[in-house]
């Protein structure tokens, strides 16, 4: 559903799900997720229905993933940093067990 | 130590108004939510993959010298910094709360200016939640800092500059859309001709007639849309149009939705700032000196937070609110800067001329404004017009109270998504004016801080 104009110069490898995935320098994790063709980040807290980004810039909160376990992370502000683990579908208002400040 | 300016938002706005601060000597921070500098319209303009192509246009490429103006001004940036509160102290000057991914901290400032720009005017349609359904703003940030175009079936809907710039840098870049639906109202134009004398004489016409041209080459657009559904179980699959008596479904995985931008509220609403409705831009805009100071002395709007107006008004604007705040701070050295003012203002008054024209023509409908009831309005509390339109009819009184009742405006976003839609729909149940039912109430923290942020910053405050 989305792809790239020009073929990335500075490649970094994060794992979204456990599966690694090649993502350029300077990408967005809302950008990585489009681009592998998955628009449903998260579900609700209340339907349940999928959701995915929508404004792109830091306003709705509807493109929320956990990044190296910090659940409720905005995907369309956060860049690609080589390692960083991303995991969907927690958007859900949850407190993460155990998680020290 | 007190900054003598704080800058919140490093887009047009915000990098003149450092570059004019620093080149008197002030000591000056800019925080911005972002990864790198440029705003929305200047996103990724200094290191973006297309900073120097022809596909966004020779208005974006313009961007680029006052990036490099202010990243060789001195001022310090600080990149991935949230604002979430200004608080005036008892004394002159505020306090500000900053906060990154890991940590919050407070700094005073002597003067503070918002320049956090605009956000996307609401557009409740049957459908807008599907993933697949995203802003066409969204969509020129994934080009602009990742070269990133759709692929599929794409249609762009809705109305104003934005949509047509869009698809325009989408047909240099060789992108196909399978659509545009545009819903500027038919009776638009007629309203809009009144203005039209002022019109010609602005510089926005010239480049919107190359616009429309561009952008329409080789793409199909159905012009008088008045109703729009996106479809899909649990991701969008085709789009819905209605215009005229054609009533047609074109199959798509991507539908982009834009029908103007609004500024943002929420920061300057919560630090005390007054607002006031504007009936010509359906929005609601911060009560200002020509220099764009607010009602409370020290704090500062610039650029498209103060009223939709585009990069160059932007700019113009910060270089002025910069200068009047020199002037507090150094009186005599006043007339040295009449030139620089004088320049700024003139800039200001060519790029508004025949503003009225587009702020007319491109009102958008009122179904796409105040949506029938099944649909969403509040995207965070997923509430839709009809549950609010009930408490309306049994006496909610305004947008807070309705907030308590149903939660609407109550999630992460703050109210950025639905406060317009909520306060619309007060005013067509009651007949009131927007300006007499007002703006859900906005308080500090303006985006979710974490207790961990919270904890770490009573540590500094200890040391």
């Amino acid at each position: 559903m989305f792809r790239r104009l020009l073929e990335p110069t500075h490649a970094v490898t994060i794992r979204i799900d456990g599966n690694y995935v090649t993502a350029a320098k300077g990408d967005t994790i809302a950008a990585v997720l489009l681009l592998a063709g998955n628009p449903r980040f998260r579900t609700t807290s209340k339907s349940g229905l999928p959701r995915g980004p929508y404004c792109g810039m830091g306003v709705c909160f509807d493109c929320l993933v956990t990044i190296d376990g910090e659940p409720n992370r905005q995907a369309c502000l956060a860049k690609v940093r080589e390692g960083m683990e991303v995991t969907t579908g927690l958007g859900s208002p949850q407190l993460a067990a155990g998680k020290q400040p | 130590m007190t900054i003598d300016l704080l800058i919140i938002g490093v887009g047009p706005a915000g990098m003149a108004a450092a570059i004019t601060a620093r080149q008197a000597g002030l000591s000056v921070v800019v925080a911005d939510e972002n990864a790198a500098v440029g705003g929305q319209v200047y996103r990724s303009v200094a290191s973006g993959p297309l900073a120097h192509s022809n596909v966004l246009g020779d208005d974006y490429r313009a961007g680029r010298a006052l990036a490099e103006a202010f990243a060789g001004s001195g001022a310090q940036y600080l990149p991935e910094t949230t604002v979430f509160m200004i608080e005036r102290l008892e004394g002159p000057g505020f306090v500000v709360g900053l906060a990154t991914a890991k940590q919050a901290q407070m700094r005073e400032a002597r003067h503070v200016l918002i320049a956090t720009g605009a956000l996307e005017r609401p557009f409740p349609i049957p459908g807008w939640t599907l993933p697949g359904v995203m802003t066409a703003g969204a969509a020129q940030t994934l080009l602009k800092s990742s070269a990133i175009v759709p692929e599929g079936p794409t249609v762009l809907a809705g109305s104003g500059p934005l949509l047509y710039l869009l698809a325009a840098q989408y047909a240099r870049a060789g992108v196909r859309l399978a659509a545009i639906l545009d819903t500027t109202p038919r009776g638009n134009w007629l309203k809009a001709l009144r203005h039209l004398p002022a019109f010609l004489t602005s510089p926005y016409l010239l480049k919107g007639l190359m616009l429309l041209r561009v952008a329409a080459k080789g793409h199909r657009i159905i012009r008088h849309v008045s109703a729009l559904e996106a479809i899909g179980e649990g991701q969008l699959t085709s789009v819905r149009a209605v215009a005229g008596r054609r009533d047609i479904t074109i199959p798509a995985t991507t539908l982009l939705l834009h029908q103007g931008v609004v500024p943002q509220v929420n920061l300057a609403m919560a630090s005390g700032v007054e607002h006031r409705w504007s009936e010509a831009r359906l929005a609601f805009e911060p009560n200002l000196t020509p220099d764009g100071e607010t009602n409370v002395p020290g704090l500062f709007i610039a650029g498209d937070s103060g009223g939709i107006a585009g990069a160059e008004v932007a700019q113009a604007s910060g270089t002025l609110a910069a200068l009047s705040i020199l002037d507090r701070i150094d009186m005599a050295g006043s007339s040295n800067r009449e030139p620089t003012r004088s320049n700024a203002r003139s800039t200001l008054a060519r790029s508004l001329r025949g503003r009225a024209f587009l702020d007319a023509l491109y009102r958008p409908a009122p179904q796409f404004r105040r949506p029938n009831d099944e649909v969403i309005i509040c995207r965070c509390e997923e509430i839709t017009a009809g549950e609010i339109r009930r408490h309306i009819k049994r006496g909610a009184q305004g947008p807070n109270q309705m907030k308590a009742f149903t939660r609407a405006g109550m999630g992460p976003c703050q109210g950025r998504s639905c406060g317009l839609t909520l306060t619309e729909l007060f005013a067509e149940q009651t007949g009131h004016d927007p300006q007499e039912i007002g703006h859900l109430r906005l308080r500090a923290p303006v985006k979710p801080v974490t207790i961990a942020q919270m904890a770490g910053l009573a540590e500094t405050k200890q040391n």
